[in-house]
């Protein structure tokens, strides 16, 4: 069987390359967590694209329920084509219509599914998968059938954070941590994005980004999407490097939440020294 | 000793929730030949199964390094033992015995282990097997390996590698060491639900539309109905005293689960104690008047106060008793705090401080009185909304009643 190897615009890491292909061969749903903007859904499409093969994306919204993925029913369709004659609503099957989960068991090929966001749905949500992810199969209840997987699709899941899922949905899964981009990996995303920044600017924007990641007790750490406004704007204003490393310019764009805003600048003015021990971890339990 | 079921404790030891499920999982994996026996793919592999959380890695870096510094033996043996166990036929478990597996109590495992391992029952074996057993039928488990069956080589230290990886501990700053997750918050919120019919008509009302048709004459028509959900109103009363900074983090997680719970939640803050005014914001730059809470805000409210409950008993007692020293309130707080348990009948009190710390302050003695007080734990939570929803409870009679007694 062909190993996933990552694509030419998917770079992945050693270590994720051996998870994706030991979720595959051990046949169990890859679970994919990290901060926003770490490429967890692109990571699905890469796979497929790698492996040639169909990829089927389920986006979970708040109000998904775990049956929509299995299958619909439209009782009110069948309800109304009754009053004709033109069709035979004896045929139940014509009014069953499979969801994402359903599509990618009948395949006759194996796919590879995306459950996108599966921390946006209900709290039960996972729970009510376990079964159909474990068994590869579900029933419709209406037509009497039983759905079973033809072939047991590759299944990434993508979470980001907003609820904490059930342990037995986890217990059920390989799971992989998308880490940050360290500084190098971060010079080459801001490069596509700004390929004329002055080398010492983005030197030393990188230097303070990471330094304001690194401290205790922020709420929300920058990131990415914000590191590239940042450069941007540091381009446009005509902000010398030295002023980066001096002070703050801008900071506003990084750093969203006033009480962050506040720790931030705190820890700049100490300069190197430390907090005192009460204040930092004030916000921890 | 076994080298891996050791590590399997070592990660319980550390605080990292290993199920046995995930456990067998990874000797699947080994079995299938993913460690490709080498230590560093064995460590990404057994973290991918067996940890299921950043906030863990941390601690699995802790028992990680503990665990393989410890040895010191040559890399190969490490190696060897992995490619020994490659050769272990896969374990094929019924769905009865991975339930059984489920159940089974840590110690008693590793008793039967250990016993099993002094009668010797495994000498011989490279990278051989032993049991983790239920008394008689001795389930075939876990890994095992036999120090004389292996070649002892000389060479330098490949598996290092790993264990410096480990030894960095890039994640720790993402071990918030949780004493309370929001998951297990939002589950015992979710209790507290009263199902009504509500929002948009989007369900087919069967019976309705059954008779609308046959009132037509046959033709077809339907009717919707409202569906279930959740009609709760919470309002949360939260203080943001200076005392409270420690529990900021806890009183948030609270909050997040309660916002991602009901439809109908409103909150306000407060300092130290309720006066004539709560306020709109933290920063409390925004005022709203109790009494104006009391007049517009129905009976059937739930209310779910967070404080600590610690103040000197002239905050709660005196006139201009208020902690501000701008501030003057010409009613004691206490008297605010009983109007308000009258108003809302449904009311608790959360208290991040831990129960056993309670009886040294004599303000929360008098809180205690006037509203059933429960730790802002997860038992409590789960314990006050029990509360909230039957207005009965005994242990917080029993509390206020006998352990909190001030004479």
């Amino acid at each position: 069987m062909k190993r996933f190897e990552g694509t030419e615009d998917y770079i992945v890491s050693p270590e994720l390359r051996e998870n994706v292909n030991a979720a595959i061969l051990l046949g169990r749903p890859l679970l994919v967590k990290g901060e926003p903007g770490t490429g967890k859904t692109l990571l699905a499409h890469a796979i497929a694209k790698d492996l040639g093969k169909r990829l089927i994306v389920w986006n979970i919204k708040s109000t998904t329920k775990a049956k929509d993925g299995l299958y619909v029913y439209d009782a009110v369709q069948r309800l109304y084509d009754s009053r004709f004659q033109d069709k035979d609503v004896s045929d139940i099957k014509q009014y069953i219509k499979l969801g994402k989960l359903g599509e990618a068991f009948v395949s006759e090929e194996q796919v590879v599914l995306l459950i996108d966001e599966i921390d946006k749905a209900d709290l039960e949500f996972p729970n009510d998968l376990l079964n159909e992810l474990e068994e590869m199969s579900f029933y419709i209840p209406e037509t009497g059938e039983t759905i079973v997987a033809k072939h047991r699709p590759i299944v990434v899941i993508t979470s980001n954070n907003e609820k904490e899922l059930p342990d037995a949905f986890l217990r059920r899964c390989i799971f992989h941590y998308i880490e940050f981009p360290d500084e190098e990996m971060m010079e080459r995303i801001v490069r596509v994005h700004h390929p004329d920044v002055e080398e010492r600017l983005l030197r030393e924007a990188l230097k303070k980004f990471y330094w304001i990641r690194s401290l205790d007790g922020l709420r929300k750490r920058p990131s990415t999407s914000e590191l590239i406004d940042w450069i941007k704007v540091l381009m446009v204003g005509g902000i010398s490097p030295e002023m980066v490393a001096k002070e703050l310019p801008f900071l506003g764009i990084l750093i969203k939440q006033e009480r962050d805003y506040e720790l931030v600048q705190r820890h700049a003015n100490l300069g190197g020294r430390r907090i005192p021990l009460r204040e930092r971890y004030a916000s921890i339990y | 000793m076994p080298v891996f079921t050791d590590f399997f404790f070592k990660l319980r030891e550390r605080g990292v929730p290993v199920s046995i499920h995930e456990w067998l999982t990874l000797q699947e994996a080994l079995g299938k030949g993913l460690a490709r026996s080498n230590l560093l793919s064995f460590y990404y592999l057994a973290r991918a199964i067996l940890v299921k959380s950043e906030t863990y890695f941390d601690r699995f870096d802790l028992a990680f390094r503990e665990y393989f510094q410890g040895i010191e033996t040559p890399e190969e043996i490490i190696d060897e033992i992995i490619k020994g166990l490659e050769k272990v036929p896969e374990l094929v478990l019924t769905e009865e015995e991975k339930k059984l597996l489920d159940e089974l109590d840590l110690e008693q495992v590793r008793r039967n282990f250990e016993e099993q391992w002094r009668k010797g029952r495994y000498h011989g074996h490279v990278g051989g097997n032993q049991a983790i057993g239920t008394g008689g039928t001795s389930t075939q488990g876990a890994f095992g390996y036999n120090p004389a069956g292996v070649r002892v080589g000389q060479g330098y230290s490949r598996h290092r590698s790993a264990i410096q990886i480990a030894e960095k501990r890039r994640f720790r700053n993402y071990d918030k060491n949780v004493i309370l997750d929001t998951r297990q918050l939002q589950v015992a919120l979710s209790k507290l639900r009263t199902l009504l019919p509500l929002g948009e008509k989007d369900e087919i009302d069967v019976e309705g539309s059954i008779d609308a048709t046959c009132r037509n004459a046959g033709e077809l028509e339907l009717v919707y109905k409202r569906g279930l959900t959740n009609a709760v109103k919470l309002l949360l009363l939260m203080d943001t005293g200076g005392s409270m900074e420690v529990y900021t983090e806890l009183v948030n997680r609270l909050f997040s689960a309660a916002s991602a719970q009901f439809r109908d939640l409103k909150y306000f803050y407060f300092h130290n104690c309720i006066y004539q005014d709560l306020w709109k914001d933290m920063e409390r730059s925004e005022v709203f008047p109790t009494e104006e809470l009391l007049r517009t805000f129905e009976s059937d409210y739930k209310v779910i106060i967070v404080g600590d409950a610690s103040m000197a008993p002239s905050e709660l007692l005196e006139v201009n008793g208020a902690i501000d020293y701008w501030y003057y309130n010409d009613t004691p707080g206490i008297i605010w705090l009983k109007r308000i348990a009258e108003h809302f009948p449904y009311t608790i009190w959360l208290n991040p401080i831990r129960r056993t710390g309670w009886r040294f302050v004599r303000s929360i003695g008098l809180i205690a009185n006037i509203f059933p007080m429960y730790e802002l734990s997860v038992e409590g939570l789960e314990s006050g909304i029990k509360y909230l929803l039957t207005r009965n409870s005994n242990d917080f009679n029993n509390l206020t009643k006998n352990s909190l007694s001030f004479g």
